[in-house]
């Protein structure tokens, strides 16, 4: 699914969080939104997700406008799938419960079906046989890749990543970079992951976009390492993408 | 900054010259040890005409840290204050890399003083805005839970059983020992109190007036009223906050589920189906309570006691109660939803709203009732 914003600005008040965000994501791409803390990443995330809405700017998800008042709103929304940065699982509910709502709410199946399919969402995570267990009784990874197993549940056209590597340890971290690239292969997903984590940022990103904390605004949407090689990469984005090492060594 | 075995004094030497005033520090500038005011060096520039320097230098200090910080702070302030330059290169170089540190520029928006009078202008506008920001929120609150009660009527909307089963069970049952012990308690204080009265007039036998009618019309409600707010109001609230602090409610709304349908509604229905039968248990418990303190303390028999108690209370005043039960339910789950779904993304925010759901709840109670007694008294019901 493609995904086009244009003039994309956010401010309360004076205080303003972005500003004049343009950039497109083609289908099937894994684009990585990145910047250093406080840059706006998770805000523009919520925003592509219709969780805060803009002071100006348009996100359009196939051609068709993304706004509460447009028409397709319900189904574009239907047609994505969000891991938040603590899983956000429902912790009342079982984590075969908690892949099996949205089936539930959206889709006709019977519950056999439904049961068939949760299993199945639950293995391509990784987590066969945990359907029974409540959300408080897992590790932290276990419950980003149970979130994620929720996340995939009606099948979405876009997958939305905010900080899956946070509290993680490198290798579950690493595990959850290899889950994010095998679910685009096998679903041939669109992928969006907010993060500053440079090992993900580098083995997982077709193209990533750098916010800059200062002007509030999109420097680059470029693939990373492409970025490094390159002569015109921006020094505040050398910094970020070397941990500063480079500008330390000058 | 490491410290020298035995804590010496930190002392200070001023000397004024034609432009510059010479502060020299010597010893243990740390925050535990003894260390020389800062007074000998704003009287001497109080005194100093042609200032435009102040020289901080430190060939002697041993060791420092935050001590040496504030000391160094106070320079700058009165250098700022006389509009003179501060110079601290003779300090050690560590001592100036915390001097620097505390001196990071200050972001022009908070350079921005406001005068008394724009303070208070400001206070009274936030507060304004404030307080219009929440009344609004809560009409679109209640807008909302308007529209999906009335598409559940229509057969629109859909309730899970689960969740409303889950909810009827912690409203309802699981308050069952707490409503009967504090009913009990309040039907044997009015009875006691109403015995040890009537007795002086030989008119015992009208304690169960005093009960039954005391219970059903006001109290009974009122106590369940109270107990639920405390107990569930303040459950509600807290879970809802949880569950926007952890991102379990943005989960929801990502998959364009409604809270309000998924977890509002439950509560909601679960507390106005719960709360008349906890107001009709209290009132059994309450007089039970009335009739132990008769029968106990007075010469009224139990067949007496429930003779007089169906001659004065009527169908009616049950039916009021139970009425106004239903009203203080919808109060109690209002205010706990409301609080917590409005809640903020810290843990503190949680406490917050639970407290808040209480205090709203408790108070709209006993608005409502005094109200409900009021029209109640014009219609002579």
């Amino acid at each position: 699914m493609q995904i086009k914003v244009e003039g994309l600005t956010m401010q309360y008040g004076s205080f303003v969080v972005m500003r004049d965000l343009n950039f497109e994501i083609t289908s099937g791409e894994i684009k990585v939104i990145m910047g250093v803390s406080g840059c706006g990443k998770s805000t523009l995330l919520k925003h592509l997700i219709g969780l805060e809405r803009s002071n100006e700017g348009t996100i359009q998800y196939e051609g068709a406008l993304f706004s509460p008042d447009a028409p397709d709103y319900a189904a574009i929304r239907r047609s994505f799938g969000v891991l938040f940065q603590s899983g956000a699982l429902w912790s009342s509910m079982t984590l075969a419960e908690n892949v099996a709502l949205p089936l539930e709410q959206y889709t006709d199946l019977s519950a056999t079906d439904i049961r068939e399919l949760v299993d199945y969402k639950l293995s391509l995570v990784g987590l066969s046989g945990a359907g029974h267990r409540y959300p408080n009784e897992l590790s932290g990874g276990m419950r980003k890749r149970a979130g994620l197993a929720r996340a995939i549940a009606l099948d979405p056209k876009v997958l939305f990543f905010d900080e899956p590597s946070a509290g993680l340890d490198p290798l579950s971290s690493r595990r959850l970079d290899d889950l994010i690239l095998h679910l685009r292969e096998v679903l041939g997903t669109t992928i969006v992951v907010v993060t500053h984590e440079l090992a993900s940022i580098f083995a997982i990103a077709d193209k990533a976009l750098y916010l800059d904390v200062e002007t509030k605004r999109l420097l680059c949407d470029a693939n990373p390492n492409a970025l490094l090689e390159s002569d015109d990469c921006a020094p505040v984005i050398r910094d970020f993408l070397t941990r500063g090492e480079e500008s330390q060594h000058n | 900054m490491g410290k020298s075995a035995t804590i010496k004094e930190g002392t200070v030497t001023v000397q004024v010259d034609a432009v510059s005033l010479s502060v020299e520090l010597a010893g243990d500038w740390t925050v535990d040890a003894k260390r020389a005011g800062f007074d000998c060096v704003e009287t001497a520039a109080r005194k100093a005409t042609n200032l435009a320097k102040i020289r901080v230098s430190g060939n002697e200090l041993s060791s420092w840290d935050a001590g040496l910080l504030i000391f160094l702070l106070k320079c700058r302030s009165l250098a700022s204050a006389a509009g003179v330059e501060l110079d601290v290169s003779e300090l050690p170089k560590g001592a100036q890399r915390l001097f620097k540190l505390s001196s990071s520029p200050v972001d022009a928006e908070s350079k921005v003083e406001a005068t008394d009078q724009e303070e208070f202008f400001g206070v009274i506008g936030g507060w304004f805005l404030e307080a219009t920001d929440c009344l609004l929120s809560f009409w679109r609150f209640l807008g909302e839970l308007t529209v999906h009660c009335l598409e559940l009527v229509a057969g629109r909307g859909c309730l899970r059983r689960k969740d409303l089963l889950v909810q009827l069970d912690a409203v309802g049952p699981r308050a069952v020992p707490i409503v009967c012990l504090l009913s009990f308690l309040t039907g044997l204080i009015i009875a006691f109190i109403g015995v040890l009265q009537l007795k002086k007039f030989a008119a015992d036998i009208y304690v169960a007036d005093l009960v039954g009618l005391a219970l059903t019309r006001e109290l009974g409600a009122l106590m369940v009223g109270i107990i639920l707010a405390g107990r569930t109001g303040a459950a509600f609230a807290a879970q809802l906050g949880s569950m926007r602090v952890n991102e379990e409610i943005d989960a929801l709304e990502s998959f364009g589920i409604s809270p309000m349908q998924f977890l509002v509604l439950p509560r909601v229905f679960a507390l106005i189906l719960m709360i008349p039968l906890l107001y009709a248990f209290a009132i059994l418990v309450g007089i039970l309570g009335g009739l132990l303190v008769s029968t106990s303390v007075s010469n009224v028999t139990a067949l007496q006691f429930f003779v007089q108690l169906e001659t004065a209370v009527g169908l009616n005043d049950f039916l009021g109660g139970l009425f106004k039960s239903v009203v203080f339910g919808c109060i109690i789950a209002l205010a706990g939803c409301y609080r917590g779904l409005n809640c903020g993304k810290d843990a503190t925010a949680v406490g917050q709203a639970a407290t808040s759901a209480v205090v709203t709840a408790i108070t709209w109670i006993v608005i409502s009732d005094a109200v409900f007694a009021v029209i109640f008294n014009m219609i002579g019901f």
